[in-house]
């Protein structure tokens, strides 16, 4: 058991560390290292356009996508060497942000399911930062549950063999931004659910398709609807068979929490510092011993991700496919957070309600937490979603009594009409 | 990086498992909790000859010379049995006192005998209700002998010898405490075993009245060795607890695939499932850092405080969570005496205190954080 490198990984690390230093966007160091919760961090200049630089200049080096074989525009580097990358990369990771459903989810994807031309054409761009991908998945009536969404997609009247979408998604970050889309659809309402859904990938600029940001209960607007009035897909853009959508869908969902659960900030180097910094009449905040109780908790709780993420590396590097058990990553993170940013708002006591910066311990940063942490818990498999997997998949109970699974899709209650 | 144990340490942990379910199922517990042994002696000799008792101990003392890594995974095999065995008394407190402080001739004296299980060490520290502190320590040292009352001691009632915490000096601080070897079976000692939450683990009252004492270490530097070998005992019983916490887990999960209510097996209600999953959350962080504490033990890493503390906090909070929803699980008949669940809740009530409560590691784990920061 050690946290070691081999000589290879330290001889990468090496040559890693050299290429950042010579490399890096150093001017946006400091603004990336103290951005506020939720906050991009560059304010020097436009931020998609440092991101986009920043992808270009790794993708160019080969650093782009470590994991991915080369003929698709990645590293071709092993797991443990996109690991390494990640320690060495740091605040710069930030950048990433605007590519990390298309790399972390939508391109594994494709990767699974589409062609080798397809795979060729599409995922080097990806990669490079020239083409940022959207996940289409959730609706307003389907977020939990999926597998109940109403987009439909039907073949065109034209005998051309396209399909023609209409519906609606919601919670699609980023889509403002995005150059193309992972769809699923409903192609057969007459069959049992699970059964009717198909994968498509989307032009997100095709006609017909209108993204709207959604005012979110944080005041900001990071997801979006998306509309679909009649848009037309080649079909040669399905992924997996008519009917399989189901399928490809968990080749994303696991991708998703895969890429979502590891390395999720919990708040709490930031609480324990606040802690140390904080005076009160009998010291500092850290002395008192109900404040100590909870730190310590959380502080064992962070720890406790970190190291399940290393035993999940280790098991990546001995080939081992991570599982289901990698769901506890989200599902710790978003509660701990939530219960972190209340009790940074409670030790500054009647100024805790106060957001400006300025005049606000930490910058803010707990205050904005407060209110983007909601959605952690929410987003990428709710909290529920999460243990229903551990149980079901991990500790193998039996899965809930349902009334949905084996009926035609069309004739399912729904709200309204039962 | 390779953050798991070894293919060698996982044939010994199927070793161990193989040994304890056949010479350590419920019924021999139960003997211990209901009858009059105080401990499983036929299962002590054996997990003697495995040599189980010596697995950190050098081969010049009569160990297997193997690291800690081979001991946490024995550790862990005990909790999960949760064996009525005198293991953390001898192996994970008298052995590391011995190994970190005892004279060439001390460990020639006890190392072996320890090993071969022919001995019973012990650690005597608490002196009563409250967290223990240089100050609260009365139990004094003088002319080779002791006096003083120490209540509760581990396999007090059992041991041959205990390492004795007493007062050399005057004052409140660290300094002012020494230890001492002294044999139980001597004169000047008077043992009374004590009732406590779980009889599968015995315990006693020692009463001290001029026993001879010898030094165990340097004069004042008592307090630093216990808190050294406190971090490497918390390591240790982090993955006892972590055994019991999985065993209780597993329980709950196996009642709940089987019991059936309203017509379907209780494990398809949310209400359970997110209960064990729950469980399995807690136990998989503990687990983790009870990893992070091993790797620390076994390289003697500057980190070893801070891991120590960080598994102590984190398997402590595991195991009592599981096994209270153990019962849970179970509903009523999980109440009852016949079903196993009350010996894991027990056991997890008592090795959350053996070393000392779960505030008092909250406090040290966030003082070491402190320490790491200001570094």
């Amino acid at each position: 058991m050690n946290f070691d490198d081999t000589p290879q990984e330290a001889a990468f690390r090496a040559t890693v560390r050299t290429w950042l230093d010579a490399n890096a966007p150093k001017h946006l160091e400091a603004g990336l290292r103290s951005a506020g919760f939720g906050s991009a961090g560059v304010t020097s200049e436009d931020p998609m356009a440092a991101a986009r630089a920043w992808q270009k200049k790794k993708y160019d080096a080969g650093y782009a996508c470590l994991h991915w074989p080369k003929e698709y525009g990645g590293g071709g580097f092993s797991p443990i060497e996109r690991v390494i990358w990640g320690q060495e990369e740091g605040p710069y990771a930030a950048l990433g942000g605007l590519f990390t459903i298309g790399h972390g989810m939508c391109c594994p994807t494709l990767m699974a399911w589409a062609s080798e031309d397809q795979k060729r054409e599409m995922l080097p761009p990806a990669a490079a930062g020239e083409q940022v991908w959207c996940q289409l998945f959730s609706e307003p009536a389907s977020g939990s549950d999926l597998a109940g969404l109403r987009t439909r997609a039907e073949p065109a009247s034209d005998g051309s063999g396209d399909w023609i979408i209409n519906g609606q998604k919601i919670w699609t970050s980023g889509a403002q931004h995005s150059d193309w889309g992972l769809l699923i659809t409903r192609t057969d309402p007459n069959v049992a659910k699970h059964k009717g859904l198909t994968m498509f990938f989307l032009d997100m600029r095709s006609p017909g398709v209108e993204v709207r940001p959604i005012k979110q209960a944080n005041g900001q607007s990071g997801f979006n609807e998306v509309y679909f009035t009649d848009v037309r897909i080649p079909d040669a853009q399905r992924l997996g068979a008519i009917g399989q959508g189901w399928e490809v869908s968990l080749t994303t969902l696991m991708n998703e929490r895969l890429s979502i659960g590891s390395g999720m900030p919990t708040g709490f180097p930031e609480l324990f510092d606040l802690a140390c910094r904080l005076e009160t009449p009998d010291g500092p905040a850290i002395n008192d011993r109900n404040v100590r109780s909870k730190l310590a908790t959380w502080a064992v709780r962070t720890s406790g991700l970190k190291y399940t993420g290393m035993r999940a590396i280790s098991a990546l590097s001995r080939g081992e496919t991570p599982g289901p058990e990698n769901s506890i990553g989200k599902l710790v993170a978003g509660a701990t957070m939530q219960d972190i940013a209340a009790f940074a708002l409670d030790l500054q006591g009647e100024a805790g309600i106060l957001v400006d910066p300025e005049v606000t311990a930490a910058n803010g940063r707990f205050q904005a937490m407060l209110l983007r942490s909601p959605a952690t818990r929410i987003e990428g498999g709710s909290d529920e979603i999460l243990r229903n997997i551990i149980a079901e998949r991990v500790l193998g109970l039996p899965g809930d009594i349902r009334v949905d699974k084996t009926v035609p899709f069309n004739q399912i209650p729904t709200s309204g009409k039962r | 990086m390779n953050f798991e144990f070894s293919e060698e340490q996982a044939q010994m942990r199927t070793e161990a498992r193989r040994f304890l379910e056949a010479k350590c199922p419920p019924k021999a517990v139960r003997a211990v909790l209901e009858g009059k042994a105080p401990f499983d002696r036929a299962l002590w000799q054996g997990l003697a000859e495995m040599g189980f008792l010596g697995i950190a101990i050098p081969e010049e003392f009569g160990g297997l010379g193997a690291g800690y890594l081979e001991l946490c995974v024995v550790a862990e095999e005990l909790g999960r049995v949760i064996a009525p065995v005198p293991f953390s008394s001898s192996v994970f407190l008298a052995t590391e006192f011995l190994l970190m402080a005892g004279s060439p001739a001390q460990k020639a004296a006890w190392l072996p005998k320890l090993a071969a299980g022919e001995a019973i060490g012990t650690f005597a520290f608490a002196e009563g209700t409250g967290t223990t502190t240089p100050r609260g320590i009365k139990t004094q040292a003088s002319g080779g002998t002791l006096s003083g009352v120490k209540l509760p001691v581990a396999d007090g009632d059992i041991a041959d010898f205990a390492i004795v915490a007493a007062r050399t000096g005057s004052g409140n601080d660290e300094r002012a405490i020494s230890l001492f070897i002294v044999d139980l079976n001597a004169a000047g000692v008077t043992r009374e075993s004590v009732a406590t939450i779980d009889p599968t683990r015995s315990h006693a009252k020692l009463t001290f009245n001029g026993a001879a004492a010898e030094p165990l270490g340097a004069a004042g530097e008592g307090w630093a060795t216990i808190q050294a070998v406190y971090d490497r005992a918390a390591v240790l019983t982090a993955f006892e607890q972590v055994g019991g916490a999985d065993r209780a887990l597993e329980m709950a999960r196996d009642y709940a695939l089987e019991r059936m209510a309203f017509g379907r097996p209780i494990g398809s209600f949310q209400a359970i499932k997110h209960m064990l999953a729950d469980m399995y959350v807690s136990a998989t962080l503990a687990r983790s850092n009870s990893y992070y504490g091993a790797w620390a033990l076994s390289t003697g890493a500057a980190e070893l405080p801070e891991a120590a503390a960080t598994a102590r906090v984190s398997a402590t909070q595991a195991f009592q969570h599981c096994a209270k929803n153990d019962i849970q699980v179970h509903g009523g008949m999980g109440f009852t005496w016949e079903f196993d669940c009350h010996l894991y809740y027990r056991r997890a009530n008592l090795l959350a205190l053996n070393l000392g409560s779960l505030s008092q590691w909250e406090d040290k784990l966030i003082d070491r954080l402190q320490t790491k920061n200001a570094a």
